[in-house]
């Protein structure tokens, strides 16, 4: 009793708190407010936030369109409030290439999950990236099939059990996963090849500068932008969110090391 | 007097897409039709009409190229053949399900698989029928001369850009390949922004302050929601239904005996018909220059009037279901094909018009 009897002898009311100088953090104005309806821990909602605020705070809402990917982040245009084109499964650095060409002055990024990016849109990530297209991608990499019920993806690492590898990814079976970010940084036509994660807040503001750098690099006419975030996807993993934060820093980090890939700026 | 150049059907797509103020064309190489973008590559728009060219990956990709670009508001096209067509479909489906405007071509040539390289129609059911997934229609428009090729661009993206819906010019390697003189009517400039923001309010422009994002998609989860929107898909079709059927007639007005027949089968037909007519035969042609929406009253009425009727077509049989479907037993219906990429000769098709109605 006495100790609650103090809290609220030292407590400030509410009217103090939401005062503008006494806010050390707001949801960013793009950020609309539909419920999202991605799992709690999953770090698609993160991205979204920090997207949101880079096109906020570079002042690019009227100049950008975003493409959707099919994947757990297929309705990504109910929660960023700018123009958006919804792609067919891998397909969106098609619609990104077009746009872009199109429309030399937007800003245009696709953002994707490792199956949409990795598995059946190869042919067009290599070849956007192999014609340096001016545009901006979010690589999603939870390794693994979110959307669908958690199935194996190409970046599953080796052992990892899916609903798809239930004995662990063997790669006499499945093969071996595929590190994209190193595969297209050979590429003449990649400007800017970046893989980071968000899962502290430290994290969190490095892949936000990563993605507003990125949205910079894409008007310069340099080539593509390539910023993976390694993810976590705690209802496919069977995790709790701290445990899959864990889990993924010991072994996702191993196979998809935090950094700089890219820069041709440097 | 409109200049009248020497051209193949697929330079006439070509040039009429540049002429015509075509914003963009996707593509990637397939025989019949590599010339569409030989002919954009060589005649560099990008540094006169400011028009985009890119040669895609494949066609899988090309299609979805489109699908961004026509997202955008602005007129994109591409061109293909049969398997290359086929790749397509599902990007076709999804912008028929995004309610987007684009036009497609389809230099037709022999299959199933790799098939011929040579001049086919048997994608009439592939792409009258739709071809991807779902129930949705493309607008078919059917050239049966290098002036079509070249005047059927600008009327589809009309229709494409009035019924929000993906239309396909269907041709084959005949009027694809075969030179002709091209009537050229006088250039249209590429629309300004002011003008796509008019024409295509629901593009992807880039949201300003104080309207609603713009959101291309044909996902929907709901039940309902989808079951509504494929009803208004269907009130749609029913519109294109009632407006936009388009044929001709070829000495129909005292015929006997009628052949249905499009495209190179109908240049074809008119030859028959013409020998038919000097034994003193009084046969007719109707051409359905509309695939979809097809020409049903058109042709039930003419079922009444004839002894009978016959669908020739480069095929073993397809465009006869629809045509049977029309006269609805009103009189016989006959079929002749060929495939392959094997073609028709009027003598050949005259015997077995013979034949079929027992004057031999
Ligand atoms: C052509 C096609 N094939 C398969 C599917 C089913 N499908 C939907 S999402 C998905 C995988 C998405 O995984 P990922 O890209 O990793 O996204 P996540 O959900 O993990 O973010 C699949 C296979 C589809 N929609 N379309
Ligand atoms: S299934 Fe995985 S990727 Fe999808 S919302 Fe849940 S945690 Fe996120
Ligand atoms: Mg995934």
């Amino acid at each position: 009793m006495t100790g609650h009897k103090q809290m609220k002898d030292m407590s400030i009311s509410i009217e103090e708190i939401k005062k503008p100088e006494n806010r050390i953090y707001g949801k960013p104005s793009l950020l609309t407010d539909n419920v999202m309806h991605y799992c709690p821990g999953c770090s698609h909602g993160t991205v979204h936030k920090l997207v949101a605020e880079v096109i906020e705070e570079m002042g690019i809402q009227d100049k950008t369109v975003g493409i959707c990917p099919v994947g757990c982040s297929v309705f990504a245009y109910n929660y960023i409030d700018i123009d958006w084109q919804e792609a067919a499964h891998g397909r969106a650095p098609a619609l990104a290439t077009a746009t872009k060409r199109l429309c030399p002055d937007k800003y245009v990024f696709t953002y994707q999950g490792d199956g949409d990016l990795a598995s059946i849109g190869t042919a067009e990530i290599i070849h956007a990236c192999g014609r340096g297209e001016n545009i901006v991608v979010i690589f999603i990499n939870n390794g693994i099939y979110g959307m669908t019920g958690g199935q194996m993806a190409p970046t599953t690492l080796i052992g990892m059990k899916t609903s798809t590898t239930p004995y662990g990814r063997d790669p006499k079976l499945n093969g071996f996963p595929l590190v994209i970010a190193d595969m297209i940084a050979h590429l003449d036509g990649t400007a800017y090849i970046t893989r980071q994660s968000v899962h502290t807040a430290p994290a969190a503001r490095k892949a936000k500068n990563a993605i507003r750098k990125a949205f910079e690099y894409s008007q310069k006419g340099i080539g593509l932008s390539f910023v993976e975030i390694v993810s976590t996807c705690n209802s496919g993993w069977k995790l709790t969110p701290v445990d899959a934060n864990k889990w993924m820093v010991e072994n996702m980090f191993k196979k998809y090391p935090i950094g700089d890939i890219k820069d041709i700026l440097k | 007097m409109a200049e009248k150049i020497l051209m193949k059907g697929n330079e006439a797509i070509a040039i009429s897409a540049i002429r015509n103020g075509v914003d963009g064309y996707f593509g990637y190489p397939i025989t019949p039709q590599s010339e569409v973008m030989e002919t954009l590559m060589k005649e560099k728009p990008w540094e006169t009409t400011g028009m985009v060219v890119l040669q895609a990956e494949s066609e899988t990709s090309s299609i979805n190229m489109i699908y961004g670009g026509a997202s955008c508001g602005k007129k994109v096209m591409t061109s293909s053949s049969s398997p290359g067509i086929s790749l397509m479909c599902e990007g076709i489906s999804y912008i028929a399900g995004a309610e987007l405007p684009c036009v497609v071509v389809d230099v037709m040539r022999g299959g199933p698989g790799l098939g011929t390289i040579q001049p086919s129609q048997s994608d009439y059911n592939q792409i009258v029928k739709g071809g991807g997934h779902g129930d949705y229609h493309n607008i078919v428009l059917a050239p049966a001369s290098a002036q079509d090729m070249y005047d059927f661009v600008d009327w589809g993206f009309d229709l494409a850009f009035k019924y929000r819906t993906p239309v396909v010019i269907l041709a084959d390697g005949i009027i694809g390949q075969m030179m002709e003189k091209v009537e050229m009517h006088p250039m249209k400039p590429r629309r300004t922004d002011a003008e796509i923001l008019e024409a295509a309010p629901w593009a992807t422009t880039g949201k300003p302050a104080g309207r609603e994002r713009n959101i291309i998609t044909s996902l929907s989860l709901d039940a309902d929601i989808q079951e509504r929107f494929n009803r208004k898909l269907k009130g749609k079709y029913e519109i294109i239904e009632e407006n936009e059927v388009k044929f001709s007639e070829y000495m129909t007005e005292d015929a006997e005996y009628v052949f249905v027949a499009f495209g190179c089968s109908s240049r074809i037909c008119e030859a028959v018909v013409d020998e038919l007519r000097a034994e003193g035969i009084k046969a007719g042609l109707l051409r359905p220059i509309t695939l979809y929406p097809f020409p049903f009253k058109e042709i039930e009425r003419l079922s009444k009037q004839v002894k009978s009727m016959m669908s020739i077509e480069l095929n073993l049989g397809q465009m006869v279901h629809d045509v049977r479907l029309a006269v609805n037993g009103a009189c016989p219906v006959g079929f002749y094909g060929r495939q392959g990429g094997n073609i028709y000769t009027p003598e050949e098709i005259v015997s077995e018009f013979k034949k079929f109605n027992g004057l031999a």
